[in-house]
């Protein structure tokens, strides 16, 4: 039953730099294999290539070397296109620059639109994916009067009606305020955890990661570690030689064993590190 | 303040004039500013103006909104009336002083002229207001069609209208944040000569133009991720079908337009 969504071998990927510039390449041999219908969560710090990660999964940007294999198609072949990018679906940081229309409803039908889906089909589509993401009551308004959660969920209508079986997110609550992140979140756990979506989640938010069934630590175009999220942020001193925090709960508990006390470090819900602290206290 | 700008907006309503056909608006707007040219008396005017307001009261649109959208042509309009009223040459003279005449002539042609861009002005903007972007775009490229044959870029075109139009609220409330910013910083935009203001507007600008090429390339790529690639083998949730409103419509307008050149045959 766990097929691998993405498949990626000995990924070398460079931007085109400038004149008499040497580019530095932002891959140098990744290798990366995502699971069918798993949430992923990639952190890391800026610039050290989650994005042109994303882009690499869908076929936006095609590797220098080595392969991306997204549901058995790979990404350099330009006659999948349509059918890669038809499956992995993108949603952005910035909700206002991805939005097409000025109408909600007319936005979400973009993609069947281009797509070629009968009109009735659409209709069908566009009811649906709003329903999914909780904004079929506002179909009929204009986007740009709407809060960043909800334009965001908008976005993710927007690739729902396309019908993928992955979901990449770079950043998609970056620009939001808590109760618009909340919004978001939940609406992506809930395409995951329902219709066994693939979700690929980027994020620096590690509170947001630790929902996630595997966490991806990058630095600098490498994987530094990969596992359940209890696993890699139990790894506190990993985080931080790589200028990254983990979340609260871990550093709490990390901390309190620097003191002298022994805690296992993968209770990360402010729940469970609460039931450890009191267990730990109780004596 | 910017925020005020109604340009190319649309409110979202389920009237008789929401549902029309957007060529059929298309084409009515068109004939009704032909008929605003034909239109000679105080009689046609009338006709017309009755029409308008007609159209008005079915859309539902407040007028206070769609007289606003007049405030940034009142410049224009008032000058182009006064010209009329000063370089209108007539027989009729009711006021003359100095090296001034007003004639009834050029009161007459004074007034026809701003009646005339008023309803031209609210006519093209009812249009907007009761057509979403993409639907007038759709009605657009259909209308146009034709001219793909003679390799006219159609689809091409209406697609950077409707986002033109989807981007005019999101430019105009960044416009204003920049503005406060730069005040913020003491920038001056309300005094000094004409030179020293049109100075003061670079610091609004540049930014302004940096961060819509920015999101220009976001926006291209969000499209590429939702599988846009042109207008070749495309669909539409709505498609466009005329229906019975519209040949009332049309009949209407046809009326409307029949009206106005017999009144112009009879010098009314
Ligand atoms: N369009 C581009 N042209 C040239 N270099 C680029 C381009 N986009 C990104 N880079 C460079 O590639 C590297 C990786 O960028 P990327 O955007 O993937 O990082 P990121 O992990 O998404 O960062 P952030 O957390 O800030 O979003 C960076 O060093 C960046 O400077
Ligand atoms: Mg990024």
């Amino acid at each position: 039953m766990s097929n691998t969504a993405f498949t990626i071998q000995n990924l070398r990927f460079s931007y085109p730099g400038a004149e008499d510039m040497p580019d530095t390449p932002v891959f140098d041999g990744l290798n990366l294999t995502i699971e069918e219908g798993s949430f992923v969560a990639v952190v890391g710090h800026n610039g050290c290539g989650k994005s042109t990660l994303a882009k690499l999964l869908n076929a936006v940007l095609l590797p220098c070397g080595g392969s991306v294999i997204a549901y058995g198609m790979d990404t350099k072949d330009e006659k999948l296109l349509l059918a890669i990018r038809k499956r992995v679906g993108m949603v952005f940081q910035n909700p206002d620059n991805q939005i097409v229309s000025n109408v909600v409803e007319e936005d979400v039908a973009f993609a069947p639109e281009n797509l070629g889906v009968e009109p009735a089909e659409i209709r069908k589509r566009v009811d649906d994916a709003l329903r999914r993401v909780g904004m079929y009551e506002y179909r009929n308004h204009a986007p740009h009067l709407l809060s960043g959660g909800q334009k965001q969920r908008i976005a993710i209508a927007g690739v729902l009606a396309m019908q993928p079986k992955c979901i990449v997110l770079d950043e998609p609550t970056a620009m939001l305020d808590p109760q618009g992140r909340k919004e978001v979140l939940e609406t992506i756990e809930r395409l995951c955890r329902e219709s066994g979506m693939t979700v690929v989640l980027i994020t620096h938010h590690m509170d947001e990661a630790i929902r996630a069934d595997r966490v991806i630590v990058m630095t600098s175009g490498k994987v530094i570690a990969d596992g359940k999220p209890g696993e890699v942020f139990s790894r506190v001193e990993l985080l931080r030689e790589n200028r990254l925090t983990a979340p609260d709960t871990a550093q709490l508990l990390y901390e309190l064993n620097r003191e002298g006390y022994s805690l296992a470090l993968d209770a990360l819900s402010p729940e469970a590190c609460a039931q450890t602290l009191a267990k730990a206290f109780k004596v | 303040m910017l925020k005020d700008i109604t340009l190319g907006q649309y409110f979202p309503g389920d009237t008789a004039l929401h549902r029309l056909d957007p060529r059929t608006k298309t084409i009515l707007v068109i004939v009704y500013i032909v008929a605003l040219f034909l239109a000679v008396s105080y009689v046609s005017y009338a006709v017309l103006l009755a029409a308008l307001a007609a159209a008005i009261a079915v859309s539902k649109v407040r007028p206070k909104v769609l007289l606003k959208s007049l405030k940034p042509i009142l410049i224009l309009m008032v000058l182009t009336a006064v010209l009329n009223l000063f370089y209108t040459r007539g027989t009729d003279v009711l006021v003359s002083f100095w090296i001034i005449t007003i004639t009834r002539e050029g009161l007459e042609n004074a007034v026809f002229m701003l009646l005339r861009i008023a309803m031209l002005i609210l006519g093209t903007f009812l249009l907007t207001y009761t057509t979403s972007p993409i639907s007038l775009t759709d009605g657009l490229e259909r209308l146009l069609r034709p001219l793909k044959k003679i390799r006219v870029p159609v689809h091409e075109l209406s697609m950077m209208m409707c986002i033109a139009l989807r981007f005019i609220p999101t430019l105009l409330e960044e416009t204003d944040k920049i503005i406060s910013a730069q005040k913020a910083r003491g920038a001056d935009f309300e005094t000094g000569n004409l030179i020293r203001r049109a100075k003061a507007l670079i610091p609004i600008l540049v930014p302004l133009f940096i961060s819509s090429f920015r999101r220009a390339d976001e926006l291209a790529t969000a499209m590429e991720c939702r599988c846009y690639h042109g207008g070749e083998g495309r669909t539409k949730m709505k498609e466009l079908r005329y229906a019975r409103a519209d040949a009332i419509a049309f009949a209407l307008g046809g009326a409307l337009l029949a009206v106005t050149i017999v009144l112009r045959t009879m010098g009314l």
